[in-house]
């Protein structure tokens, strides 16, 4: 009974760690002045990918997107990681949603 | 001004919609009002703390807190609308055809209302501590406070009346089909809850998406526009969901229609219940 409830724990936790085993590769994106530098990020296609997101506004954001079906805040001077992918090649938008007048970017996939 | 004034009233109306479907699904029961206010009450506050803790709550679990915070709230939502659903499968017939008694029956109606008050609760608290997050930047960033308030302020009218203008038309739903139809919509709502959790899981890359996206249907309906938004409050519409947040819908919709067939009392135990009027 034990021993099967340990290769259960065993089993749940190789799952899990397969999930994230490797760290993925880092890309920085900060928010000044409402707006993301850059607008338009070149990640790499078909891998998974870490995004920094640095504010550097005192104000918070959140960054949104529906196409990465993404959507996280980022409090005021704050940093933030953002799993992405692995993504298929193309472009994909996102957004601050508090300040969507000009906060306004792209990840390219490729 | 007009920028704010759609920014709240976007959250107000996830939120609105929530509370308008719980109002709809407790008609007749009394002091219903009283325990979805204290929701909202209860709410408003607790998205006050969520917006204030922010900070810690974002550090939190190597960066993931957020992620885990939101499921947490929306599966919490979720397994509350799960317990109401299954409940009023077992007791609203019967609720139902005694409904001239209803007010002498406070306390057979007192644990689904618990539950249904701690969903307009996570709903509020959810949206609302966004809106305050996003007030507080506007203050702290010294923007114009007069667009603020009266952007806020119309913001929430209208979602609040987005809400009411909602409640009006499901109360419209003839009354032999009524409470079918509200738990219908609660068990959908579930589903659509229970998928965004998935989604922030997936976010925080603890669960496998099985597919990202399963389907792209933004062709038809983009989650930006206000029918898109509608429906994603209502019953979880998503234009790019992933296989894992279908899975998750899927298998709500099965659980809780099932368990309320399993839990309904059988016919013939209907028919043996006797009537007021003997």
């Amino acid at each position: 009974m034990s021993k099967s409830v340990a290769l259960f724990a065993l089993l749940v936790m190789s799952a899990a760690s397969s999930v994230s085993a490797t760290e993925p590769p880092e890309f920085r994106l900060v928010i000044r002045d409402h707006r993301f530098v850059p607008a338009e990020l070149k990640v790499p296609a078909n891998t998974k990918i870490k995004l920094v997101v640095v504010n550097q506004d005192a104000t918070p954001e959140e960054f949104e997107s529906h196409e990465l079906n993404r959507e996280k805040v980022v409090t005021g001077r704050g940093t933030i990681p953002v799993y992405v992918g692995p993504l298929k090649p193309g472009r994909y938008p996102f957004f601050g949603e508090f300040h969507a007048e000009t906060a306004q970017g792209a990840l390219i996939a490729q | 001004m007009l920028a704010i004034w759609i920014l709240v009233f976007r959250e107000v109306l996830e939120a609105a919609m929530i509370v308008s479907i719980v109002a709809a699904a407790t008609r007749g029961v009394a002091g219903r009002w009283r325990w979805i206010g204290s929701g909202i009450l209860i709410g408003c506050a607790g998205a006050g703390l969520v917006a204030a803790g922010a900070e810690g709550i974002a550090g939190a679990l190597s960066g993931m807190g957020q992620e885990w915070f939101n499921a947490g709230v929306l599966l919490a939502a979720t397994a509350m609308i799960g317990w109401h659903v299954v409940w009023m499968a077992r007791h609203g017939r019967q609720l139902a055809s005694e409904a001239g008694r209803f007010g002498a029956d406070v306390s057979a109606g007192r644990r689904p209302l618990t539950a249904l008050m701690v969903v307009v609760a996570l709903a509020v608290l959810r949206e609302g501590s966004e809106v305050v997050l996003f007030a507080y930047g506007m203050l702290a960033g010294g923007s114009a406070s007069d667009g603020l308030v009266t952007g806020g302020a119309l913001g929430l009218l209208s979602g609040v009346a987005a809400g009411v203008a909602m409640y009006a038309g499901l109360l419209r739903i003839p009354m032999r089909h009524f409470f079918r139809a509200t738990n219908g919509l609660l068990i959908l709502l579930a589903a659509g809850l229970a998928a965004a959790a998935a989604g922030f899981l997936n976010q925080a890359d603890v669960l496998p998406t099985f597919a990202d996206p399963l389907w792209d249907s933004s062709w038809l309906l983009t989650d930006d526009a206000w029918l898109g938004r509608a429906l994603h409050a209502l019953v979880g519409y998503s234009a790019q969901p992933t296989g894992m947040q279908v899975l998750f819908y899927l298998s709500i919709v099965v659980l809780l229609s099932g368990g309320a067939r399993l839990a309904a009392p059988r016919r013939d135990a209907i028919a043996a219940v006797p009537t007021p009027s003997t």
